[in-house]
């Protein structure tokens, strides 16, 4: 099978790959790029383990070939850790134990993210809205919605201090 | 020396304390280690040729082109590959009358279901393994396929394996008390037939391993996510003809398990296999259908229950008659016969009545197999229970929060034992009962509840007690003659900077296992919780012990964690005692200092006792020699298992135009004895709870007649998401084992023993208006309806 090569801006890093036209997002981050965190879990897009940020919006790196992600701007859990971007989640995460194996977490993450940066005050109902395409075996999910409702409201009660 | 002090009161104890577990870190942002991450140098991708029928003769398998493939390494049928890997044959003395058929790492002559490996195909890469895969052509003669387990037993059905004798697998019968006096007695006999759906544990991670056969080094390393390490080495060293210390098994993260992986998979075997036969790294990631078709299902039971009541409310009988199918084998090497086995053993637990009768039967067939998933047995056995004491309870016009308190086990009757002759050491029915009923507010939902029918709202109260089988000795599995260790074992050692660094057999796959053997050996010790590393999950470098199942780790792994802490406390004030001139029994650790027990004054830092022990042992004497590494184990001696209790409710509303159903709230209180860190264990049965409202409203693996999976996928088979499951209340009634000083007992599986009889009690009681009785999970809106239009019509 011919190969394509493509230019990925992941995590703000240029990288050009010769891939298969074929060879979905999540692969090629993973496989060719060794960004483990975007996990695996059904590729066909209904688990969630995959999400990303393509562009700034969430994307399920497993519906999206890599050659259709060229020129895009792509973020993945290891550039959002780095930056601290997502620093406060992640320790609420931890704190409430919202995460029991994991695996679902840095996607799970990344989806409470964007709730958040688009609607900085959602209420239980609507947190489990928007998280209810990520799949969790685990906690049963109580633990993941009380950590992003704490994270709203600290990040309302810190943005009016500032 | 006998310690005073129990764990809950050492200085700064952990025990019983909320903190967070210390590996998450890596978890959230995503640096993770697992198989599926992991690569190797020179390793293979190896992808299965699975049957597509559920009963076929393999005529022939051509490799031709698939060999010529691109990046192809080799292409292995079934008959090749058991030059490397015997066969094994799942089975368990103790199982009375248990059989089953020899079961190789890939079908050889014959495929007994879809999704049976039937030819391996490893490649450099996954997607090149696929392609050639799709080149294998493998000549099929379908046969008949048993798939109704109902018929499975009768006289025209062909034998899967015909040189068993027939198609049973494994009976149970049991027959205590009095029972056809209790029912010729009885004021009201009720009775149904339970339908329990096959479903499966959707591991977010799928299946994974990664075999690394080294022939410079004569040592096969598996890294593997398991939750039973040395049980595997031991079954890889017996089926690939190794000795177990030629084998290492790792276990990294694990993205999921539930008793789904710690069984033997026909394809793990395989890839292992493979490595071995081919000298290289063979990597196997499940896909999804793959997990679908091949990781062990379970339940799939229909059970019919009969119960004997007085007229004031006294249950006088239990009966039930049992049967599950398993596939076409019986797994390996837990065997699939354990759920009904728990079903016998479980049924009326919680009652007081002594009469109870009891028939299981487990048939082949030829569907994927079927074996442990967390809580086995435990859902169906609390259904039963639970519907037949609500059925009982309407029959003669009782609450059902009453006839549980008139019947339940009186909380000053222990010790005692069950009519299937489990030993209780001490629960606390009435006790749950009480605080379940004022967590809830039972009074004031039964008023909403009224007042709503009246709108032409219908909603209901369902309540569900269990009895919970946690700390498995001996008697579960190695009495039978399996590998399998009860035991566990932890070795804690103090570095040269005052650092703990310990070792466990348990393992890790989001529990909690670290962080509760963290807190343990910090407590034990007395140091701060972040001086303490846990390693776990590697053979080579761990005591020897079970793992992590059956809700084992706290009560079990725990104990050992605590002797093990507390010995090198010991060991470490003999240094001390030594150094400061004074009697190690009068002195203790808090914070990592050795201190005067009786004034509580700072003598000496653990990490100068450290230094002192590694590089200054000439100014101790000569005759003395300080060990700061001990290694303790437990096992539960005294009761077979620490049985543990609990109660649920569920409130929720029935569409009766739709029937859908809507979770309102739900309730759990429980209790595992010592709790450890109450946010792991409550975070334990909100998620056990969720696994069994999946299963009561939605998980089904629906098979066709031919024996095809028809829902294989994710979009198909469907699983709890955020939107639909509600907020779980959880309580605790706490009552220590007193056979460990720990005294904690398991609470992995609480949960889903019971959310799935709540929610069917309460769906009952919401259609209560409807004379409505539905006794089938899961509860699907076309399960609700056909009920309700049955009884319109």
């Amino acid at each position: 099978m011919g190969k394509h090569v493509i230019t990925l801006m992941v995590n703000g890093e240029s990288h050009r790959l010769e891939i298969e036209p074929r060879a979905h997002l999540a692969d090629v981050l993973r496989e060719e790029l060794a960004l483990t965190g975007t996990h695996i879990g059904c590729e066909h897009g209904v688990c969630g383990a995959c999400t990303i940020r393509v562009d700034g919006a969430i994307t399920r790196a497993c519906l999206l070939l890599a050659v259709q992600a060229e020129g895009a701007v792509i973020e993945t859990i290891e550039g959002l850790s780095d930056s601290g971007e997502i620093s406060d989640l992640q320790d609420a995460f931890r704190q409430r134990n919202a995460l029991q194996c994991g695996y679902c977490t840095p996607a799970m993450l990344i989806t409470a993210q964007e709730l958040l940066l688009h609607n900085p005050t959602p209420d239980r109902a609507t947190i489990r809205d928007h998280i209810s395409g990520n799949y969790c075996r685990c906690t049963g999910y109580q633990a993941i919605v009380d950590a992003v409702e704490t994270v709203a409201q600290a990040r309302q009660t810190a943005g009016e201090r500032s | 020396m006998t310690d005073p002090l129990s764990p809950l009161d050492r200085p700064n104890s952990y025990i019983g304390r909320t903190v967070p577990r210390p590996n998450l870190e890596r978890l959230v942002e995503g640096r993770g280690t697992y198989v599926s991450d992991m690569t190797l140098p020179r390793m293979g991708h190896v992808v299965f040729v699975r049957s597509p029928y559920a009963h076929a003769r393999i005529l022939d398998i051509d490799t031709t082109a698939a060999k010529q493939c691109a990046g192809v390494i080799a292409v292995v049928t079934g008959a090749e590959l058991a030059e490397q890997c015997s066969p094994w044959v799942g089975v368990l003395s103790h199982l009375k009358g248990l059989k089953s058929a020899p079961q190789h790492a890939m079908a050889i002559d014959r495929a007994c279901w879809q999704g049976e490996a039937v030819c391996a195909v490893v490649a450099a890469t996954r997607a090149q393994a696929e392609d050639a895969a799709e080149q294998v052509q493998v000549q099929y003669q379908e046969l008949e396929p048993v798939t109704d387990m109902r018929t499975a037993l009768e006289p025209h059905i062909p034998l899967i394996h015909p040189e068993l004798g027939d198609n049973l697998a494994f009976e149970r019968s049991l027959d205590a008390g009095e029972v056809d006096k209790a029912f010729a007695e009885a004021d009201a006999v009720a009775e149904a037939e339970f339908v329990f759906g096959r479903h499966t544990g959707v591991t977010l991670e799928a299946r994974a391993i990664l075999a690394d056969w080294n022939p410079g080094e004569r040592r096969l390393t598996v890294y593997q996510g398991t939750q039973a390490p040395h049980m595997m080495q031991n079954i890889f060293a017996k089926h690939l003809a190794l000795e177990e210390a030629q084998v290492r098994v790792v276990c990294k993260d694990v993205g999921g398990s539930f008793g789904i992986k710690v069984h033997v998979y026909a394809d793990e075997m395989a890839t292992a296999a493979l490595s071995k036969r081919l000298k290289r790294p063979v990597k196997f990631v499940a896909d999804r259908i793959e997990s679908f078709v091949t990781d062990i299902h379970a339940r799939d039971h229909v059970c019919k229950g009969r119960i004997a009541v007085k007229q004031d409310g006294t249950i006088t009988a239990f009966a039930i008659d049992d049967l599950t199918g398993i596939g076409p084998y019986s797994m390996y090497p837990r065997t699939s016969a354990i759920e009904a086995n728990q079903v016998v053993n479980l049924v009326g637990g919680p009652y007081q009545t002594r009469n109870y009768r009891a028939r299981t039967r487990v048939v082949f067939q030829n569907k994927n197999v079927m074996c442990q998933y967390r809580a086995v047995g435990h859902p169906i056995a609390c259904s039963v229970t639970e519907g037949l004491v609500d059925l009982a309870a309407r029959a003669i016009g009782m609450d059902p929060l009453a006839i549980r308190t008139k019947n339940l086990i009186l909380d000053d009757a222990y010790p005692t034992d069950s009519p299937s002759g489990l030993k209780f050491e001490a629960l606390s029915h009435h006790a749950s009962l009480a605080k379940l009923k004022q967590m809830m507010d039972y009074d004031g939902l039964r008023a909403e509840q009224k007042r709503l029918r009246q709108q032409g709202i219908y909603r209901g109260i369902g309540i569900a007690s269990f009895i919970e089988v946690t700390n498995p000795s001996a008697a579960f599995y190695g009495v039978g003659g399996a590998r399998i260790s009860s035991q566990d074992g932890v070795s804690v050692r103090m570095d040269a900077t005052g650092a703990i660094i310990v070792q466990t057999s348990l393992t890790e796959q989001g529990q909690g296992s670290e962080a509760l053997t963290a807190q343990v050996v910090a407590s034990a010790l007395g140091v701060a919780l972040d001086k303490v590393r846990v390693i776990l999950g590697d053979t080579d470098n761990t005591p020897y012990g079970g793992g992590t199942w059956a809700s084992r780790g706290a009560g079990i792994g725990g104990e050992a964690a605590w002797q093990a802490g507390k010995a090198l406390r010991m060991n470490i004030l003999k240094v001390a005692g030594t150094i400061l001139q004074t009697v190690p029994e009068t002195l203790d650790i808090d914070q990592g200092v050795v201190i005067d027990k009786e004034t509580g004054r700072e003598r000496i830092g653990l990490d100068e006792v450290a230094r002192i022990t590694y590089f200054r042992p000439d100014t101790l004497p000569a005759d003395f020699q300080a060990e700061l590494l001990v290694t303790r184990h437990y096992v539960p001696r005294q009761y077979p298992f620490a049985f543990t209790n609990g109660i649920q409710g569920s409130w929720l509303e029935v569409d009766t135009e739709t029937g859908f159903i809507t979770l309102l709230n739900h309730w759990c209180v429980e209790d595992c004895g010592t709790i450890i860190n109450p946010q792991l264990v409550d975070e334990q049965i909100r998620g056990g709870v969720v696994q069994g409202l999946g299963a009561a409203l939605f998980e089904h693996c629906r098979y066709d007649e031919s024996g095809q999976l028809t829902n294989g996928t994710m979009a198909d088979y469907l699983v709890p998401m955020a939107s639909e499951m509600p907020d779980i209340e959880v309580g605790h009634v706490v009552s220590p084992t007193l056979e460990s000083e720990l005294g904690a007992k398991g609470a992995g599986e609480a949960g889903t023993a019971g959310a799935a009889a709540a929610v069917a009690n309460a769906v009952n009681d919401a259609l209560d208006p409807f004379d409505v009785t539905i006794t089938e999970i899961p509860l699907t809106p076309s399960v609700v309806l056909k009920a309700l239009n049955q009884r319109r019509s």
